[in-house]
C-alpha cells in the first residue's frame, strides 16, 4: 500500500444511540477518506461526533448505518474478534489520560500489544527497547508511570502504540493533561513519527495551536462534517 | 499464550500479595482442613489395624458376664474365672497359648522414682498370646508362675519412668509392700486402638498379683491364642461350650461370660473411624465451597477495579477470549496457589496431629492429587463467570471507566 492511497473511508456513515423517540444522532451520514501518510486534526465541540469517528476508525464501534472502510475492508460487518485483531495489527492508539497499566514498568507496557500479536519474549524486548529509545525515553525503561512526568508517560503511550508497527496511530486529545511545554514535545513526536516514519496520523483535539501541528483539519458539528480543510505547513515553533 | 497468561496472573497476584493471600485463605483453610481430616483419619484407622495385628488376629478373650453389647448386667454378678478353667481351655486342640489374667492398677516405686501403672497378672504364655517380644532380660519361668514369686516384667514406659538410662534389669521395685526383681522388659509397642499407652503396664505372675496385692483368687479374664489351624469362630464355639459346661449354665440360659475376638473391636473401631472422618471431610468440603465463593467474589470486585486496563487490552488487540483466559487462568493460579499452600499446611497439622496423638503419619498421594486438583476447580467454576463479565465488557465504556 502507497502513501496517498485511500486508508479510511466513510461512507455514509451515520451513528445513532436508542430508537424511536429516545434517539440520538451522533454522527449524520458522514463521507470521508483519510490517505495513508496523512496527518489529520479533527475539532468540534462536544458532542459534535469527533469522539464518535475515533471509535468507528479505531474499530471500537461501528456505523449504525453505512460503511466504514479500512484498508478497503468494511469493517462494519466484521465481529468483535476480528475488529481486535484488526487493532492489534494496524492500529495504534494514544489516549488523554495515558492509560498506561499502574505498577507496570514502561518496558512492560510497551510490550502490551506484542505481547497479543504473540511475539517471544525477546523479540518484544527488543522492539520495545527501540521504541522507547525512539520516544526519548531510553534508560527509563524500569520506571513506573508513577515516576514519570505526564509528557513521559504520554511518550511512554506512545512508544506502545509504535511497538506494534501501526499503520494508523490515533490520538484522542494527546495533549490534553499536558501542560503547552509538554505538548508541544509531544506533538513534535508526533510530527516526526508522521513525516519520518510514514505513520498515518488521526488526532482529536480542542486547540487550534496543537491541530496546526496537522496537514489537514476536519471540524464536526452536530454530526455532520463542516469543514475539511489543509493546514498551513507550520515548522517546529 | 497459556503460559504468557500464567506469568501474568502471577504477576497481577505478586502485585497484590495481601489481597491475594485472603482471596485464597478460604481455599487454604477449606484444602488444609480436608488433608488433615483424611491424613488423620487414615492414620488413626492404619493404627486400629496395627494394634489389631499387635494384639493377634488370632486372640480370644473370655471374660466374665454378659457381653457388653446385650443389655444391662442382670442383678447378681457372674461368677468369676478361676485359674482352673484357664487350665481347661488349655487342654482343648484350639488352644496354643492361654494366659488367665488377674489385674490391678497400683503406684510402683524404685528409689525416687514412682509410676502409676496398670499391673497384669498372667503367665509364661501371656507373651506369647500377645505375640510381644522382650527388648531386655527374660520372660518368667514356669516355676516362677507356679509359686508366686516377686517377679516382674516392665513395660517401655514404665521402665522409662523408674529407671530412665540406666540398666533395670537385676534392679528391684516395690509394688505396695512387695518388693519384687525386674527380670525383663518388654518391647515399645505404642499406643493401642484407643490411643491409651500400651507400654504403660508391668507384668507379674498371676499368683503374685492375687494373694500379695489383691487379697483373692479371682482370673478376671483369659486370653487365648489360637493354634495356627483354629479359625476364631471355631475357637469361640468350642470355648464357649467348654465354659458353658464348667460353670453350669442351662441349656436354656444365657451365657454368663463372653468370648470375643479382635476382628469385632476392629470393625468397630474403623466404622467409628471412617463415619467422623467422612463428617469433618464434609464440613471441610463445605468451607472448600465457600473458599470458591471467596475467590469468585474478589476476582468480582478485580473486574470492576481493573475495568480500565481490561479496556486498554482489548483496545491494544486483545480478544475476548485472551481476555477470558486471562481471568479464568488467575483465578485457577490463584487457588491452585490457595491448594499448594492448603495442602502443605494441612500435612503439617496432620503430622502435628498425628505426633500428638501417637498414631502413624500416613499422607496418601491420592488426597493430595485430589484436593489439588479439587482447588483447580474450584479455580475454574468460580472464576468462569468473573472472567466472562471481563471478556464481555464494552472497550469503549472500558476505557472512559475511573
Amino acid at each position: 500500500m502507497a502513501k496517498g492511497d485511500p486508508l479510511i473511508e466513510f461512507r455514509g456513515v451515520r451513528r445513532s444511540y436508542g430508537s424511536g423517540e429516545a434517539e440520538v444522532v451522533a454522527l449524520d451520514h458522514v463521507d470521508l477518506t483519510i490517505r495513508e501518510g496523512e496527518f489529520v486534526a479533527i475539532m468540534g465541540p462536544s458532542g459534535s461526533g469527533k469522539s464518535t469517528s475515533m471509535n468507528i476508525i479505531g474499530c471500537l464501534d461501528r456505523p449504525t448505518e453505512g460503511k466504514y472502510l479500512f484498508k478497503g475492508v468494511e469493517v462494519q460487518d466484521l465481529d468483535r474478534d476480528s475488529r481486535a485483531l484488526l487493532r492489534r495489527h494496524a492500529l495504534g492508539f494514544v489516549f488523554q489520560g495515558f492509560n498506561l497499566l499502574a505498577r507496570t514498568t514502561a518496558q512492560e507496557n510497551v510490550e502490551l500489544p506484542l505481547i497479543y500479536k504473540g511475539l517471544p519474549a525477546a523479540e518484544r524486548a527488543r522492539r520495545a527497547r527501540a521504541a522507547l529509545e525512539k520516544v526519548g525515553l531510553k534508560g527509563r525503561e524500569d520506571h513506573d508511570p508513577a515516576q514519570l512526568s505526564g509528557g513521559q508517560q504520554q511518550r511512554v503511550a506512545i512508544a506502545r502504540a509504535l511497538a506494534g508497527e501501526p499503520t494508523v496511530i490515533l490520538a484522542d486529545e494527546p495533549t490534553g493533561n499536558l501542560d503547552s511545554h509538554r505538548s508541544h514535545e509531544i506533538m513534535q513526536l508526533l510530527q516526526v513519527l508522521n513525516r519520518e516514519d510514514g505513520i498515518t496520523i488521526v488526532m482529536v483535539t480542542h486547540e487550534e495551536d496543537i491541530a496546526a501541528y496537522a496537514g489537514r483539519l476536519l471540524v464536526f458539528t452536530d454530526g455532520h462534517l463542516t469543514r475539511d480543510e489543509p493546514v498551513a505547513e507550520r515548522g517546529a515553533p | 499464550m497459556i503460559l504468557e497468561a500464567v506469568r501474568l496472573a502471577l504477576t497481577a497476584i505478586i502485585r497484590n500479595k495481601l489481597r491475594s493471600f485472603l482471596t485464597v485463605l478460604g481455599v487454604v483453610i477449606g484444602v488444609a482442613a480436608v488433608i488433615a481430616m483424611v491424613t488423620v483419619g487414615q492414620g488413626s484407622s492404619e493404627q486400629v489395624r496395627a494394634s489389631v495385628a499387635s494384639l493377634g488376629t488370632n486372640v480370644l478373650v473370655a471374660r466374665p458376664g454378659r457381653p457388653p453389647r446385650m443389655g444391662p448386667p442382670t442383678g447378681e454378678p457372674p461368677p468369676r474365672f478361676s485359674v482352673k478353667d484357664a487350665d481347661a481351655i488349655a487342654e482343648l486342640p484350639v488352644a496354643a497359648h492361654v494366659a488367665p489374667m488377674a489385674n490391678t492398677s497400683q503406684t510402683v516405686v524404685a528409689g525416687n522414682a514412682n509410676a502409676a501403672t496398670q499391673i497384669y497378672g498372667t503367665n509364661a504364655d501371656y507373651l506369647a498370646v500377645q505375640n510381644w517380644p522382650l527388648a531386655l532380660g527374660r520372660n518368667f519361668s514356669d516355676a516362677e508362675v507356679q509359686a508366686g514369686s516377686a517377679v516382674c516384667v516392665l513395660g517401655e514406659t514404665v521402665r522409662a519412668k523408674l529407671f530412665g538410662a540406666s540398666d533395670p534389669v537385676g534392679q528391684s521395685l516395690r509394688v505396695k509392700s512387695v518388693s519384687c526383681d525386674v527380670i525383663g522388659v518388654l518391647a515399645a509397642k505404642g499406643a493401642g486402638s484407643f490411643g491409651q499407652d500400651q507400654d504403660d503396664v508391668l507384668l507379674m505372675p498371676f499368683k503374685t498379683v492375687q494373694r500379695r496385692l489383691k487379697g483373692n483368687q479371682d482370673v478376671d479374664s483369659i486370653a487365648v491364642g489360637l493354634s495356627q489351624s483354629a479359625s476364631s469362630e471355631e475357637g469361640i464355639r468350642v470355648i464357649s461350650s467348654l465354659l458353658r459346661e464348667r460353670r453350669r449354665v442351662g441349656v436354656t440360659q444365657a451365657d454368663n461370660f463372653s468370648v470375643t475376638d479382635m476382628k469385632e473391636i476392629s470393625s468397630m473401631l474403623s466404622g467409628v473411624n471412617s463415619v467422623l472422618t467422612g463428617l469433618l471431610s464434609s464440613v471441610a468440603a463445605v468451607s472448600l465451597l465457600v473458599g470458591g465463593i471467596g475467590i469468585m467474589n474478589i476476582m468480582l470486585v478485580s473486574v470492576t477495579e481493573r475495568t480500565r486496563e481490561i479496556g486498554i487490552r482489548l483496545a491494544v488487540g486483545a480478544t475476548s477470549a485472551q481476555v477470558l483466559t486471562q481471568f479464568l487462568v488467575e483465578a485457577v493460579v490463584l487457588s491452585i496457589l490457595g491448594g499448594t499452600l492448603g495442602i502443605l499446611v494441612g500435612l503439617g497439622l496432620a503430622y502435628g496431629g498425628s505426633v500428638y496423638m501417637s498414631i502413624p503419619f500416613s499422607p496418601s498421594a491420592a488426597v493430595v492429587l485430589l484436593a489439588f486438583g479439587f482447588s483447580a476447580v474450584v479455580g475454574v467454576v468460580f472464576g468462569f463467570f468473573p472472567a466472562r463479565r471481563a471478556a464481555r465488557l464494552d472497550p469503549i465504556e472500558a476505557l472512559r471507566h475511573q
